[in-house]
């Protein structure tokens, strides 16, 4: 197994895909938290099926690097999704269906419609699934998704203070002066760029997976931000990268393979986090 | 001039009027009672006076040196911060925030502020702690010192003793006294707890049908007052 590997590794593009998908993977995680507590998570299931329309009638218009646009429709879907929920005249959660489910049924029929390739159901399946080998991706896509990655970390970063405060108590925010809705709506854009990078390595069923698998885990087990940040960033790398090994020795789907890793690690947190706290107690 | 200004407001929810015709002024250093039933539109006021939402019509203005921003703000609990995961230092510097503006992480200056509002609170032993293990007297605590962080003028409090043991609100109201005395801090506090209120209070903003504000000593001798205090079997000396 490791010589396979080691055979593999000579491959320049096995270790491209390696890194794109670490860092796609911890750029997921990072906002994990937020959403899981701001209630975004609708908003990120609505984006995935947001940007697999746009998908769609990127492939119908044959175009080749089509993630550009995908980010492109994705982010200024998030932008009117959001005002929409601060109108809140249609519910916010009802626009995010509509709007989702909208999107999903179009892009299915358009695909139906005026499909370039013969291969529909393949196409469709590694649209929702990901790609079955993440060592199909362009050249193009692998520096597109690298260079995005490292700006969302980058703006992490610098943000995190701030979105830590209009995560745990936006009217404290913005009563004290801090520009709430203007981060509200940096986070909306990041994560509908985080999407469409993820899109490519777990599909856009499997997203929401990679975005709160690793913050669940980790606020099992730490009680602080940070630390419970820091711990889903490393627990993402990680079950990426091995997600990705296994995926290419034993030629299963990334994205499950990726998902199914990170489901027997939840489980693992969710049983030692259950212990200590029992032990504390 | 006076720190904070409210006149004409009227307030509601989608043109939805709940409460009209408020008028008063807060000098610095006063310690202004707001009290009312369940529902009044106490903690509407605040959020009004936050700038958190809109007056329907009237206007609120700060002075004396107090910009909008600088005010506290120690809000009615939130169910959402229930199982967030967060230390007690996060929360107090979170109150530096504003100070911030655009630089990305809190210099010495603010995390010496944090810290000197955490010992002033006497939760500095729990910095490291989770704030969803705390009890909710020291959850309060914990607030009460990230609002510090964001003022030095005014705090605003929304039912701060709500769900406190008798001693613990002993404790909590001799805080704020504390913060009102010897800090200056103009205090402007939402309370059930019409006893305390005559109590600590310089003055009195009374909400209901017929709206209510003055001294504490003009309150107690208006008809509003003397029903409040009698229904609440309070022994006014
Ligand atoms: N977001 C909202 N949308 C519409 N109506 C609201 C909203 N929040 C409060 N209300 C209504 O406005 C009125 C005043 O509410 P508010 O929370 O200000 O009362 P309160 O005086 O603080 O009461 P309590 O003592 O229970 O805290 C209530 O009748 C309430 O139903
Ligand atoms: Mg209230």
């Amino acid at each position: 197994m490791l010589s396979k590997l080691a055979e593999y590794w000579e491959y320049p593009f096995v270790k491209y895909a390696l890194i794109v998908g670490v860092l796609v993977a911890l750029c997921s995680s990072l906002l994990g938290v937020t959403l899981v507590l701001k209630r975004f998570s609708f908003i990120g299931d609505g984006l995935s099926h947001v940007a697999f329309g746009a998908m769609a009638i990127a492939s119908i218009f044959n175009i080749t690097n089509d993630m550009p646009i995908v980010i492109v429709i994705t982010v200024l879907s998030a932008v009117l999704l959001l005002r929409g929920g601060q109108n809140a005249k249609i519910k916010g959660d009802a626009a995010v269906a509509m709007i989702s489910v909208g999107a999903l049924a179009v892009g299915y029929l358009l695909l139906n419609l005026f499909a370039p390739s013969g291969n529909l159901a393949g196409d469709v399946c590694s649209t929702l699934f990901g790609s079955t080998s993440i060592l199909t991706l362009s050249k193009f896509d692998v520096a597109f998704s690298a260079g995005l990655s490292l700006l969302v970390i980058v703006i992490f970063i610098l943000f995190y203070q701030k979105i830590f405060c209009v995560t745990f108590d936006e009217n404290f925010a913005r009563a004290t002066g801090t520009k709430a809705s203007l981060y509200n709506l940096l986070i909306a854009i990041v994560i509908a760029v985080i999407i469409v990078l993820a899109m490519n390595l777990v599909g856009s069923l499997l997203i929401s997976a990679l975005v709160i698998f690793p913050a669940l885990s980790a606020m099992r087990l730490f009680k602080s931000f940070r630390s419970v940040t820091v711990f889903a960033a490393v627990y993402s790398v990680l079950t990426a990268a091995l997600g990705i090994l296994v995926s290419i020795l034993a030629g299963t789907p990334v994205g499950s393979t990726i998902v199914g890793i990170e489901i027997v690690t939840f489980a693992c947190c969710f049983i030692i986090g259950s212990v200590g706290m029992k032990k504390a107690a | 001039m006076a720190q904070l200004i409210c006149e004409g407001l009227s307030l509601g929810y989608d043109g939805r009027e709940i409460l009209h015709g408020i008028n008063f002024e807060v000098n610095a250093g006063d310690y202004l009672c707001i009290v009312g039933e369940n529902g009044s539109g106490k903690s509407t006021l605040m959020k009004t006076i936050l700038g958190l939402q809109s007056p329907l019509s009237g206007t609120v203005r700060t002075g004396d040196g107090l910009k909008q921003n600088e005010i506290g703000y120690l809000p009615q609990q939130t169910i959402v911060q229930r199982d967030f995961p967060a230390s007690v230092r996060e929360i107090v510097l979170s109150g530096c925030q504003a100070r911030c503006g655009l630089r990305p992480f809190y210099n010495k200056e603010e995390k010496a502020l944090a810290e000197a509002n955490m010992e002033k609170m006497d939760v500095l032993p729990l910095a490291n702690r989770c704030y969803r293990e705390l009890s909710g007297g020291q959850q309060q605590r914990v607030l009460l010192a990230r609002a510090l962080c964001a003022t030095r003028k005014m705090l605003l409090l929304d039912e701060p003793v709500s769900g406190l043991d008798p001693r613990v609100t002993a404790e909590m109201y001799a805080l704020i006294e504390k913060l009102n005395r010897e800090d200056g801090i103009t205090i402007l506090m939402i309370s059930h707890d019409i006893a305390a209120a005559l109590r600590y209070a310089t003055h009195i903003l009374h909400v209901a049908n017929n709206v209510f504000f003055g001294t504490k000593e003009e309150y107690l001798q208006s008809d509003a007052g003397k029903t409040f205090a009698k229904e609440a079997d309070v022994n006014v000396e």
